[in-house]
């Protein structure tokens, strides 16, 4: 028994360092390359690069004008994001504090949104009609729209373990209901505030499709199409793909770093009850 | 009094932008549906059911395109789960550098997937790509193949890439289920005599249950709309072997035949419903017993 003990625990690390090495080697894979020069990078291999070019991110930026597209993804995902937080949890507080058949139907309506699949074609004319078609603020709201009912799931969550006596205690203080919101109940939606935060910003910069429906403009891109449209110019130059590869996830990635925590703690709270 | 303090208003934004953008257009589609409707046409005419008829022929590549998402979800459904579970067992283990585990089995997650697509082109690139490279080096050169172009590989090929993608969200998950299990029930076990195999398949599984029905609610719900993967790596190809529902939307959307594109989203929006609905179902009695 105690033999088994100890050949398992090596055992088990060894696999799991594997399991962690598959996960990792796409990404390692692109930033052994992105340093490299052209001819050296054409075959994509494991073999470092024999002088480090760090000239590839700066070709990259000029070429693939990657500062206007950084600045349209981070427009897109943050603004989105912070509607998407203030108008959720608006909806989700009133909605875990009604507690009537009404507001239970609202809210399952609202959730309901997780699942539907979005009508793209149908939403053209939308668009159309409040004259949203082939602009920023048009990718702002579509996103914003399409965070909504997953955000207000677990901001819901969250807003029954907030103590009813504190909305008691504000009313006879005086405060109205925007007042009492904004000052007394936001503030104790942090932890859940942030995690709908991030995932709803790296969800919205991982985004694609509705750029690609509703924008004519490569000047209105985010990152995600701009770096498809160059692989799609630049296929040859794998050093460049990776160099602009690398600055398309450096964000996300520096985000779930350090949100990872929240992250987590989203994901699970919404599915699994401790 | 809750009138007051709870004002409806505070709903109504959130609810005025998910009906118009999202109910709204939904609604329309049905309705347009059943019309000729495309775009280069200002005319729209009523053409009952002949959309559907189109979509459920065995002349037209559409059935195919279901068949497909259909066998996508379910074996993204089973390959996740198992592998998710698998790794979350394994973590929760005394395994060394538990967190950095974590952390980097799941950043996959967070990759943007066209970036994940561009990437796989590259591994499985048949020449200079890593992974016949591997094989090749390891003196496996049958079984070196043309991963994204071969008939027999490429929708497997895609699979791979969604699982490599979307196990450590599962995984995590699955072992924040785990972590919430109470020790005394393995400790009952210990005493009894009972062993690893014996412990996970009379403790964990079962009280994993909740945890493993919404993975495959989550699953489901991502599998059948499955477009990215798809659309970067082969775009549907070779031929169209790897066609899904929503590629063909797409292509219904380029072509501008908006009426059959509106008709099979309208197909996934009715069978997503019911689905949904069931889940959320499921989802919200957790809630409240919980």
């Amino acid at each position: 028994m105690i033999t088994k003990q100890w050949i398992r625990g090596p055992i088990q690390n060894i696999v799991i360092g594997l399991v962690s090495l598959i996960a990792i080697i796409p990404i390692l894979l692109i930033v052994v390359n992105a340093l490299k020069a052209a001819p050296e990078a054409s075959s994509m291999s494991f073999s470092l690069p024999r002088e480090l070019h760090f000239s590839n991110f700066a070709t990259v930026i000029e070429k693939g004008k990657l500062g206007r597209s950084f600045a349209n993804s981070l427009l897109y995902s943050t603004v989105s994001s912070l509607l998407c937080i203030l108008f959720s949890s608006m909806a989700a507080y009133v909605l875990g504090r009604n507690k009537t058949k009404f507001y239970r139907f609202l809210y399952l309506f609202m959730i309901m949104g997780i699942a539907l699949p979005l009508n793209y074609f149908t939403l053209i004319d939308v668009m159309k009609w409040t004259h949203l078609m082939n602009t920023q603020a048009g990718i702002i709201v579509l996103y914003m729209v399409t965070q909504i009912p997953f955000s207000v799931f677990i901001l819901y969550g969250f807003i029954g373990g907030v103590p009813k006596e504190l909305d008691e205690a504000g009313v006879i203080d005086g405060c109205g209901s925007l007042r009492l919101f904004f000052s007394v109940i936001f503030p104790m939606l942090q932890p859940a505030a942030v995690t709908v935060f991030i995932l709803s910003f790296l969800n919205t910069w991982n985004e694609f499709l509705m750029p690609l429906y509703y924008l004519n403009s490569a000047q209105k891109w985010p990152m995600t199409l701009a770096v498809y449209n160059f692989f799609g110019q630049f296929q040859q130059s794998w050093n460049l793909v990776s160099a602009d590869i690398i600055l398309t996830i450096l964000p996300v990635i520096i985000i779930y770093l350090l949100g990872q925590r929240f992250i987590i703690a989203g994901m699970t709270s919404g599915s699994v009850k401790g | 009094m809750t009138r007051r303090i709870y004002p409806f208003y505070f709903i109504a934004i959130a609810l005025f932008f998910y009906i118009v953008f999202a109910v709204v257009p939904s609604l329309m589609g049905i309705y347009l549906s059943f019309t000729d409707w495309n775009s280069y046409s200002r005319a729209i005419h009523y053409v009952g059911l002949d959309n559907y008829r189109t979509i459920f022929s065995s002349d037209e590549n559409f059935m195919h395109g279901i068949r497909n998402t259909v066998v996508f979800t379910i074996a993204t459904i089973v390959l996740k789960t198992i592998v998710g579970l698998l790794i979350a067992v394994l973590v929760n283990k005394g395994i060394k550098l538990k967190n950095v585990h974590r952390v980097v089995i799941f950043l996959p997650s967070v990759v943007p997937m066209l970036v994940v697509g561009i990437i796989f082109k590259s591994i499985f690139n048949p020449e200079t790509g890593l992974v016949n490279g591997v094989l090749r080096a390891v003196g496996l050169n049958q079984w070196t193949q043309h991963w994204l172009t071969d008939i027999n590989w490429a929708f497997k090929s895609i699979i791979a890439v969604d699982v490599w993608k979307g196990a450590g969200y599962i995984m995590v998950i699955l072992l924040a289920g785990i972590q919430s299990i109470s020790h005394s029930y393995y400790e009952a076990a210990d005493i009894d005599g009972a062993g690893p195999w014996l412990k996970f398949k009379y403790i964990t599984l079962p009280l994993l249950m909740p945890a493993l029905t919404v993975t495959t609610v989550l699953n489901l719900l991502y599998g059948l709309k499955i477009f990215d993967t798809v659309y970067v790596l082969t775009n549907g190809g070779p031929g169209y072997a790897t066609e899904v529902v929503y590629t063909q939307v797409f292509n219904q959307f380029t072509l501008g035949s908006y009426g059959i594109g509106t008709a099979l989203i309208t197909v996934l929006f009715v069978i997503m419903t019911i689905l949904g609905y069931f889940a959320i179902k499921l989802m919200s009695r957790e809630e409240q017993n919980g």
